[in-house]
């Protein structure tokens, strides 16, 4: 887009060059960001993509509020440029946002007048494949903005300027690996994991020096024989038991502990690889500052149905019969609300687990430590088929939770009432960066199945947003998505609000975050699929998101219009990507929505 | 900070160009390859007509230099991807590049550059599995559904001692197309 500008004619170069001067003026000085930022960022600010290390996906800000949201307008938004899904949140710190899109674009831009301040575009090489062509977002630290590529490499920009600081690969992309997650910045480290767990990788987190690039410390999520865990993998297994880390985990700096959420084993079928498969599907506890294990809790074992659970646990403190436990809480892709916990150790026990969606494979869980048993029949294999719920995508998949501590609720983006029938079948030699499933794709591409007994020709239930009370357990509040599952991370804010996009119809929606009635919703250009964020700038809170559909929304959706033919027919959903910034109508706002 | 010149001056940034000197082993299919299988038992070897067992076969190849022996298989990008399709249901380009019916396109999706590995002879798709980009075999591989914003570039085809080989280099854009 801007590209262009730099062709105008000259009559108009200087008309133009007179508003940017204009705008000089007005672009705020960058402010570094320091680990005590981190720790405790600002409330008009919204430094990481969950906001705070706890993973609440909380913002303090309350100038709009469940009355006066209905009065939300859009005060600017900005063509990305690019395609596919734009899951990344807008990172904002004292007035410059910071948003990444798919390519591995990222824009820095005058957050109150959408003015672009620099782009960064990765030259990615020509002949690399990109199963999930998305990015979650940039962390800041310091001077500097990092982003994890789809080619393996760690990035780090100046935040003034977006010129290259240093560029550190840390796999081999021909091998199958790829990134997509936001990287964490963490007492002068930079912290990320790799994706490809259907290409035969071993999955793996590293933290590298924030102001080098070198690597501080390494750990496989996939245990090596002879390490903690080693024996739940039979033979040569591990060396490409997948495991992969799609996600940026939450941290506690209190207790200097990491915490991820971790893919599940490769190849899919379970007798391809025999055992527990550690550390796949689980919780992790590392020590940030050594990479060393400290505690982990695996969801279920020896997975059979694609249920990564992809996004790390949230850190809440919840009252339990009297007690304040210190919970990890986790909305699995398995369809279990999980909570966990923790202690200053890293040690994570199991406190309860419970079915959020209709979930046909668990029998039972043990109920000290919440292992599951299994309905034999819901597990597929080499040659053996299985139906079972929910679908390959799960009761929830990446997007993220949320949790406002004014209401004591946790908000869930869950899709119910799906579900899938795969059949393994024998593998081939793995060629490296090719598909290393065990399941035919046509299998599974046509794998998703309504729920015994739902009608799929009515209007379906699916996709829904619950509220849970964790202290009592209990759902306090769901919203249901008519034919629509929901792909959108989950903001809540200190005005009563619940905000999240999602759908197949493209609305952004915000939610009473006490009751859940709908308070309003508005139509953008494609799918909201963007994590949304808060931020205040002179005394004015603005509501940030991306649209831009794609990966496996479309996808599912794809399915979604097989199943339900023909009412989909006719809804299409762009995949052009937008940054959208909504601010309330009123005198302060005035001017700039004009 | 860069606003001082006006907005022409606004940066992007991105990285240096990657060295572009090609082995022969990178290089994209040539005049007179010999085609030959990608996958499977029988990689390596040469593609004759009737490999295409189902009417559903996609065989994935490489080009294989008949002189040196070099396997083209230096780059994603080169495989190469072939089905055998009813000659009456091509356009006059395609048919002019087609032999024996079997027709021959980039295996790299223009979408996002996964390995094409499915063909649908019952509504006439060659189908991504990645993303669910279709194209249509008939009329040069072009987009009829899903993200893919460009065709197939295709691969004329001639035969020679039974086996399928290159009859000229790649036609057409290969690659996702810049945006
Ligand atoms: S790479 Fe083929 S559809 Fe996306």
């Amino acid at each position: 887009m801007f590209r262009r500008s730099l062709f105008m004619t000259a009559a108009f170069a200087a008309c133009v060059a007179h508003s940017a001067r204009a705008e000089l003026a007005t672009t705020p000085a960058y402010s570094n960001v320091t680990q005590p930022r981190l720790d405790k960022p600002e409330p008009q600010n919204w430094l990481m993509p969950r906001g705070t290390y706890n993973g609440w996906g909380y913002s303090p800000l309350n100038q709009v509020t469940s009355d006066n949201v209905k009065r939300l307008v859009p005060v600017w938004s900005l063509s990305t440029g690019v395609v596919d899904a734009h899951q990344a949140p807008a990172i904002v710190n004292n007035g410059i946002m910071f948003v990444s899109t798919p390519q591995n674009h990222i824009l820095a831009i005058n957050a109150k007048t959408g003015d672009v301040i620099w782009k960064y575009e990765r030259k990615l090489p020509a002949d690399m494949q990109q199963l999930h062509p998305t990015n979650r977002g940039v962390a800041l630290l310091g001077d500097k903005v990092y982003m994890a590529t789809m080619d393996s490499c760690v990035v780090a920009l100046s935040a003034t300027t977006g010129k290259l600081a240093w560029n550190r690969c840390i796999a081999d992309w021909h091998q199958g690996y790829y990134m997509t997650l936001a990287p964490m910045a963490v007492k002068d480290k930079i912290v990320v994991g790799v994706s490809g767990g259907e290409l035969g990788i071993r999955g793996f987190i590293d933290a590298l020096d924030a102001e080098t690039g070198k690597e501080d410390w390494k750990f496989y999520t996939v245990a090596a024989p002879g390490e903690t865990g080693g024996n739940t993998w039979k033979g040569d297994s591990w060396k490409t038991g997948g495991v992969p880390i799609w996600m940026q985990g939450n941290y506690d700096p209190a207790s200097d502990m990491l915490y991820f959420g971790t893919g599940n084993g490769g190849p899919w079928m379970p007798d391809t690889r025999p055992g527990d498969n550690l550390f796949s599907t689980s919780a992790i506890a590392l020590n940030a500052s050594t990479g060393k294990l400290k505690g982990y809790h695996q969801y279920h074992w020896n997975d059979a149905w694609d249920w990564d659970e992809v996004s790390a646990p949230l850190l809440i403190d919840v009252k339990k019969n009297g007690r304040n436990v210190h919970e990890l809480v986790h909305a699995g892709r398995d369809g279990y609300l999980w909570e966990m916990e923790r202690t200053p150790a890293g040690k994570i026990s199991f406190v309860s687990g419970q079915p959020f969606v209709h979930q046909d494979v668990f029998k039972s869980l043990d109920p000290s430590t919440g292992r599951p048993t299994y309905n034999a029949d819901k597990v597929p294999g080499t040659n053996k088929k299985a139906l079972f719920c929910p679908s390959l995508w799960g009761g929830k998949d990446w997007p993220m939770e949320a949790y406002n501590p004014q209401t004591k609720l946790l908000y869930v983006p869950a899709n119910d009432n799906l579900c899938a029938e795969i059949t393994g079948e024998p593998l081939g030699p793995r060629e490296a960066g090719s598909l290393y499933v065990g399941v035919p794709i046509d299998d599974i591409f046509s794998s998703m199945r309504p729920r015994p007994g739902v009608d799929p020709t009515k209007p379906m239930k699916i996709g829904q947003l619950q509220a849970w009370n964790l202290a009592t357990g209990k759902k306090v509040w769901t919203h249901d998505f008519i034919d629509s599952a929901t792909w959108g991370p989950v903001l809540t804010t200190g005005g009563n609000l619940v905000f999240t996009g999602g759908t197949n119809d493209r609305m952004f929606r915000a939610f009473d975050a006490t009751t859940g009635e709908m308070k309003w919703q508005t139509r953008l250009n494609s799918g909201v699929e963007g994590t949304p964020s808060s931020f205040m700038i002179d005394g004015v809170q603005y509501i940030a998101v991306q649209s831009g559909y794609g990966v496996d929304a479309e996808r599912q959706n794809n399915g979604l219009k097989k199943m339900l033919k023909p009412r989909l027919d006719h809804d299409t959903v762009p995949n052009e990507g937008t940054v959208w910034v909504f601010a309330l109508l009123d005198a302060k706002t005035a001017n700039t929505a004009n | 900070m860069l606003f001082g010149t006006g907005l022409a001056a606004l940066a992007v940034t991105g990285d240096a160009d990657a060295d572009t000197a090609q082995a022969p082993q990178a290089m994209p299919p040539q005049a007179g390859d010999l085609l030959v299988q990608a996958t499977g038992p029988q990689a390596g070897q040469p593609i004759g007509l009737p490999l295409f067992k189902t009417p559903n076969t996609l065989i994935q190849a490489w080009a294989k230099d008949p002189t040196s022996g070099v396997v083209r298989n230096g780059s994603r990008l080169n495989r190469v991807l072939l089905v055998k399709i009813d000659t009456a249901a091509m356009d006059d380009a395609t048919r002019k590049r087609s032999a024996e019916g079997v027709v021959a396109y980039s295996d790299f999706c223009t979408h996002a550059g996964c390995w094409i590995e499915t063909y649908h002879a019952d509504n006439g798709v060659i189908l991504c599995h990645c993303h669910g980009s279709a194209f249509d075999p008939t009329h040069g591989a072009n987009v009829t559904g899903g993200p893919a914003r460009a065709p197939l570039a295709s691969l004329s085809l001639k035969i020679v001692d039974s086996h399928l080989v290159a009859a000229g280099p790649f036609d057409g854009r290969l690659g996702i197309p810049q945006t």
